[in-house]
């Protein structure tokens, strides 16, 4: 499996999505850096080339390992560069074509042409099942049908006489006809139970996914509180965990994903010390921008702040207000533990308020702690949006 | 939904209702006002059976738990036969929730009291039943001692917003109204309301908020409600607009 961020192989992979037979071209898109469409025209090119190209084609099949996943973005060369590439193939055939090691040019030039059309209708489709979808739609795929058709009729062309062809063309034309008239109702019939037999196959894979999540985490957690039902720390701990998890996941939110804002870097910072300290951590934020290095020094100042009051004084619940306005931020961390008196600190405590403070003076911002004992703590952290 | 609210909450918002509604009630013997200021009597509505007979527990001797009910029918029955002061609603049941509870008893019974209780954070959920008309909106982790507090004030006529309600109205009222307000007094809030809210969010109860500004707690109260006021009557489109984009994030 391949995910992103991780660096593909230096070789390539099939990849299972986007391909046409053995996906051996589409993995070699971009290790080549050459459209799909045109790597898979040398294949056909090098086919009739005395059936290199077949063999080259197994050998992919057989050496790439398959990957999930669509082909990684290809990087796409200039004109000139891609020119340079069809002459190189170009003098290749020529240069097998002179040594011999070719079928008759009765085969090959139709033959190339055909595969041109090919290329040019399947080239950029992105799936099999859209050839309308990719870049100039119809007039891509006519050109296309053109050259596959013109191909095969300049090759019967050579080989027997046109008239024929005319003949069998009419005959072929009046089987064609004649077959879906009567296997028509019945093809429809058969496509219509094919879509159903999607629709509920993809509902039948959504609903797998929604119990292998319920298994994964809630029945997972209620099997753990079960066992630890004596600790009553670790059983909030455990449901708090478990009610973030599922409410994210109900919002779509993955829960590895990085924060990009600073509410959500606040809701990420938070969520670890809930989960550190069994403390129930309350976090109302308005209004919200993308992080900077100013609201990243406010969201760790808070972090201290959070964890400070989890640590020292003695709650089950800390309020967390985020406020994000045009001119300033402000990060205020209320607890109704109890508290302590700033003039008489001790010195563990008064170490973690100092590094509050010079985190947030470093950003330009400021600090302020108001307790007093058995009334509680709040720390207001205020930081200038950059101008 | 806001058809209803509107209409709803100016008769809730404004000055005790005229007796012309409860005459009959004092005549069917319905305890006196003097001890219901003591003890409301309470409803509870939910869909779980176990929450109800939690609720009931942590209530505890403080209110006075008439029944429950596990649907919207059985809810507007309930509150027919009982008469109760306050009406504990969950946003989400089966068949509509809170709000259709709200929007079907208020027709009959405007002097009925809501609070919502909820294990949803969504802010269309919170909107729309506080504007259906619940006096306010409390989570379902709050502890029965605050929650039992939370009744006493809905059943005093006072609003109920608890920190996550203040950040959503601060929130949704951020731009101060704009150019295309409608009545800019419905469509924002005082510097004075702006305050009080900032102070709840923040985690402070009603009497320290009182403490912290040096003014009555009566004064808060009287804020919070016209905060309340403005966010069920207020037709600012920003409000349903913010409360969609909420729901994308």
């Amino acid at each position: 499996m391949s995910s992103p961020g991780v660096a593909q192989p230096a070789l390539s992979a099939r990849p299972r999505q986007g391909r046409l037979l053995g996906g051996v071209c589409a993995g070699l898109e971009p290790v080549l850096g050459v459209p799909v469409g045109l790597v898979r025209f040398g294949f056909l090119l090098g086919a009739l080339a005395g059936g290199f190209g077949i063999a080259a084609y197994v050998a992919g099949v057989v050496l790439l390992p398959e990957v999930d996943g669509p082909p990684a973005p290809t990087r796409r060369r200039d004109p000139i560069e891609l020119a340079a590439i069809g002459l190189i193939l170009a003098g290749g055939f020529l240069f097998c074509r002179a040594s011999g090691l070719w079928v008759s040019d009765v085969v090959a030039f139709p033959g190339v042409a055909a595969a041109a059309g090919v290329a040019l209708v399947w080239g950029r489709a992105p799936e099999r099942t859209a050839i309308l979808a990719g870049r100039g739609g119809p007039l891509r795929i006519a050109v296309g049908v053109t050259l596959v058709v013109g191909g095969g009729v300049a090759f019967l062309a050579a080989t027997g006489d046109v008239g024929a062809l005319g003949r069998s063309l009419a005959l072929g034309a009046v089987i064609v006809v004649g077959l879906l008239l009567m296997g028509g109702p019945a093809v429809g019939r058969l496509v219509g139970a094919l879509r159903t037999e999607r629709r509920e196959r993809i509902r039948s894979e959504e609903r797998s996914e929604i119990s292998a999540h319920l298994h994964d985490s809630v029945l997972q957690t209620l099997a753990l509180i079960q066992v630890r039902a004596g600790d009553d720390r670790e059983v909030q701990r455990l449901a708090r965990r478990q009610e973030r998890e599922l409410r994210s996941w109900l919002q779509g939110r993955s829960p590895g994903s990085a924060a990009t804002t600073v509410a959500s870097l606040v809701g990420s910072l938070v969520a670890e010390i809930e989960d550190d300290h069994a403390v129930r951590v309350e976090l109302v934020a308005v209004g919200d921008a993308a992080l900077d290095d100013r609201l990243w020094a406010l969201a760790l100042a808070g972090r201290e702040a959070v964890q400070n009051a989890a640590h020292h004084a003695g709650v089950a619940s800390v309020d967390v207000y985020l406020e994000v306005e045009p001119q300033q931020a402000a990060l205020f961390v209320r607890d109704r533990g109890k508290g302590f008196d700033p003039a008489s600190v001790d010195p563990d405590r008064r170490g973690l308020v100092e590094s509050i403070q010079g985190r947030m003076t470093r950003a330009g911002g400021r600090a302020e702690v108001r307790s007093s004992l058995g009334e509680g703590t709040e720390v207001e952290l205020t930081v200038p949006r950059a101008p | 939904m806001s058809e209803g609210g509107p209409e709803v909450g100016a008769r809730q918002g404004g000055p005790a209702p005229t007796d012309d509604a409860t005459g009959a009630r004092t005549a069917e013997g319905r305890p006196q006002r003097p001890e219901s200021v003591n003890r409301p009597r309470v409803v509870v509505v939910d869909d779980h059976q176990l929450f109800r007979s939690g609720v009931r527990a942590e209530l505890g001797s403080s209110v006075e738990v008439v029944a429950d009910a596990g649907t919207v029918e059985s809810a507007v029955a309930a509150v027919e036969v009982h008469r109760p002061d306050v009406v504990l609603v969950d946003v989400h049941m089966p068949d509509g929730g809170g709000a259709a509870v709200i929007r079907r008893v208020h027709r009959d019974r405007p002097d009925t009291r809501f609070l919502a209780l909820s294990v949803s954070d969504a802010p269309e959920d919170v909107i729309a039943t506080i504007r259906a008309g619940a006096r306010g909106y409390v989570t379902k982790t709050i502890s029965g001692v605050d929650l039992a507090d939370a009744v006493r004030r809905v059943a005093d006529g006072d609003a109920v917003f608890s920190p996550r309600l203040a950040g959503f109205v601060l929130d949704a009222f951020a731009d101060g109204g704009g150019a295309a307000s409608v009545d800019p007094e419905l469509d924002q809030l005082t510097p004075r309301e702006r305050e009080v809210l900032r102070l709840i969010a923040r985690g402070y109860a009603y009497k320290e908020v009182a403490r912290r500004l040096t003014l009555s707690v009566k004064t808060i109260e009287t804020h919070v409600s016209s905060v309340l006021r403005k966010l069920q009557l207020s037709s600012r489109h920003e409000l349903t607009r913010w409360a969609n984009e909420r729901k994308l994030l």
